[in-house]
């Protein structure tokens, strides 16, 4: 086992840094730059600028700069938000990201693997069909669409909940839900269909031939078995849930991870690009690792090579 | 004679007993069912689906909408009209209702009009047309890229596959919002400059964001597709039809193209049926943010996130789209799932 993850913590490492390379290469190859938008700058200035954060250097001796760089841990310094370092931007938008993404993940997990199971159980009965239906329509709503439809709901007809901004507990309500339904529905569908496979298997008709009661089948052999596909789709979606919905912050007017980066892009804050991505990249990556490790430890089956 | 047959010990056998079975006879021995086809045995399953078969239909009438009613439509898309702003469903302006006063048919805005003036239907069935062409179109492209590099890394195994397969992790890897505006601002003027060249025209038709947004597909969303294709191939290249193709001197390209992708058919028809909505999904996401389809032409993402600031005031302005969004992701969603109940080999046994 650490032989393993010593292996792909090696292969993570070489898929992150080729990540930071084709985003450095691929974004300065892009025409325009971070000085265009703003009017009326002479040419004098903006040679000054640029001097400044190293822009009118040749390409490959910037590239080499901000490797460097990054190997003894400075990102660099915002362009557009002048004296805050990218650490530092990063490192106040991820938490607002990730509590309503770690929020949305635990009410998503709550509910979507229970909802399947009890769908499985009852395959064919009336809660079965209903429930498919449910997570069929579900994942059929853009996100911009359900986030809609709440405020209109909760903020302007019953007036319950404050539509923009994080200041109370009472605001994650609305963003949470809606960024937890997709992934709900979704997991909903995917236990349902695995704990399906796992009640036709063998070994849970053993289990019922030697007498085990119903509950201790479940608990100790389906859900176990079922849960596996599951913890395939956790990992990517825990990346995507923690590093923030773009749509969702715009809509809910969140301060968050994904509206920034959105933001950096459009306004071609280069290190601020860098620096989200290659933090984005890196933890898409430890993600997928805590899954397969996750995976090892809930199926004795696989091992890890 | 006769007494002999009688006798159970008699090694005697009559000769009746060894002449040719008639036609007749024979047939009566046959219970063998008619070969079934992968086809057939796949449609007659489809078949007996209801919830995949209406939702067939409702694909199939959504299509017909959209693709037929704006040719004999009375009003176009981009048609402004000016006095008629802003009308509620079935509203008239002031001038149409002269014109109704003075005995004239006026065609009624079913879904009234946007704050140019134009017809809110006609709008909704276009954005209808242009989400299903992108979603139909990506499709398409995705299918064909991300099934060759799948089966190229799956059948080749090895250094070649784990060389594919980084580059599917990076692709994976980078965040698509970053390559999708930055992809869209680079080829803007490129494209742009293109279509106004002759020959180049249709382009100018689809707007260079449309084909920037099948660029995009085609470099992007391929990846899953690639990860599904490569593990049929890698179970199915153990296939002793390969072996065989093998010892006969069938290259490599021949047996990928002829053996190994016609054999994951199946699959490869319901990702494509599934990657549907998801394309029109991503379609919707991207004109949300700005880099959809060009106006005037709407998209459904284009027409909804435009509603969105008004919302509050005009909400059928947004639910018109979202609804059709909803209905088209819904239908072909459950017509994937038919599909894979009726085509998938690891289902049959159910």
């Amino acid at each position: 086992m650490p032989k393993y993850i010593l292996k792909r913590a090696i292969m993570s490492l070489i898929t992150a840094f080729l990540v930071a390379t084709l985003t450095f290469f691929v974004m300065n190859m892009v025409p325009g730059g971070p000085f265009l938008s703003e009017k009326a700058v002479t040419p004098q200035a903006q040679a000054a600028m640029e001097a400044k954060y190293g822009l009118d250097k040749p390409l490959f001796q910037q590239y080499t700069t901000y490797m460097t760089g990054i190997l003894k841990g400075d990102f660099g310094l915002s362009i557009k938000k002048r004296g805050r370092t990218v650490s530092q931007i990063i490192g106040t938008k991820f938490p607002v990201s990730a509590k309503v993404g770690g929020l949305a993940l635990i009410l998503a997990v709550c509910t979507g693997i229970p909802l399947g199971a009890v769908a499985a159980f009852n395959r064919g009965k009336f809660i079965d069909n209903l429930l498919v239906v449910l997570s069929t329509a579900g994942i059929a709503i853009p996100s911009f669409l359900s986030s809609t439809i709440l405020i209109y709901i909760f903020t302007t007809k019953l007036k319950w909940l404050p539509s923009l901004g994080l200041k109370d507990a009472q605001s994650y309500i609305m963003p949470v839900v809606a960024l937890a339904l997709y992934p709900t529905f979704y997991m909903a569908r995917l236990m349902r269909s695995s704990m399906l496979d796992v009640m036709g298997q063998d070994y849970m008709r053993t289990a019922k031939a030697k007498g085990v009661t119903t509950f201790k089948a479940i608990f100790k052999h389906a859900l176990r078995n079922a849960i596996l596909p599951v913890i395939t789709y956790l990992g990517p979606l825990l990346a995507a849930l923690m590093t923030g919905s773009f749509i969702i912050e715009k809509i809910f007017n969140i301060p968050g991870l994904g509206s920034e980066f959105v933001s950096s892009i459009t306004s071609r804050d280069y290190p601020m690009i860098m620096g989200t991505t290659i933090f984005l990249a890196v933890f898409i990556i430890i993600m997928n690792l805590f899954v397969d490790i996750a995976y090892a430890i809930v199926d004795p089956r696989i091992k890890l090579k | 004679m006769e007494e002999i047959k009688n006798n159970p010990l008699s090694l005697q056998w009559s000769l009746e007993d060894f002449t040719p079975a008639s036609v007749e006879d024979k047939e009566s021995l046959v219970f063998m069912r008619e070969s079934v086809s992968f086809w057939k045995d796949g449609l007659h399953r489809f078949r007996k689906n209801k919830i995949a078969m209406s939702a067939l239909f409702i694909v199939f009438l959504i299509t017909i909408c959209c693709f037929l009613i704006p040719g004999v439509y009375p009003y176009k898309y981009e048609q402004q009209m000016k006095g008629s702003e802003r009308l509620a469903p079935m509203q008239y302006s002031k001038t149409e209702q002269k014109q109704i006063d003075a005995g004239e048919k006026v065609f009624p805005h079913l879904l009234g009009t946007d704050q140019n003036g134009r017809d809110y239907m006609i709008r909704v069935l276009v954005g209808g047309r242009v989400s299903m062409t992108v979603g139909l179109v990506a499709s398409v492209l995705i299918l064909v890229i991300g099934s060759i590099f799948g089966a190229i890394a799956g059948y080749f195994g090895g250094l070649v596959d784990m060389i594919m397969m980084r580059i599917v992790d990076i692709i994976y890897t980078v965040p698509d919002v970053l390559i999708i505006i930055l992809l869209a601002q680079t080829l803007k003027f490129p494209l742009e400059a293109l279509a106004s060249k002759p020959g180049f025209a249709w382009m100018q038709k689809l707007g260079s964001n449309m084909i920037s947004m099948f660029i995009v597909f085609a470099l992007l969303y391929w990846v899953g597709m690639a990860r599904i294709v490569r593990s049929q191939i890698m179970v199915l290249k153990q296939s002793e039809y390969v072996t065989a193709a093998k010892a006969l001197g069938a290259g490599s390209g021949r047996i990928i193209f002829k053996h190994l992708i016609v054999n994951c058919i199946g699959t490869l028809i319901v990702t494509t049926t599934l990657q549907i909505p998801s394309s029109i999904f991503t379609e919707s996401f991207l004109s949300f943010l700005g880099l959809g389809v060009q106006a005037p032409m709407p998209s459904l993402g284009s027409l909804a996130s435009a509603a969105l600031n008004g919302f509050q005031t005009y909400p059928e302005k947004l639910f018109a789209p979202a609804f059709l969004i909803f209905i088209i992701i819904l239908s072909f969603n459950l017509l994937g799932d038919g599909l894979r109940d009726a085509f998938d080999p690891k289902l049959k046994q159910q």
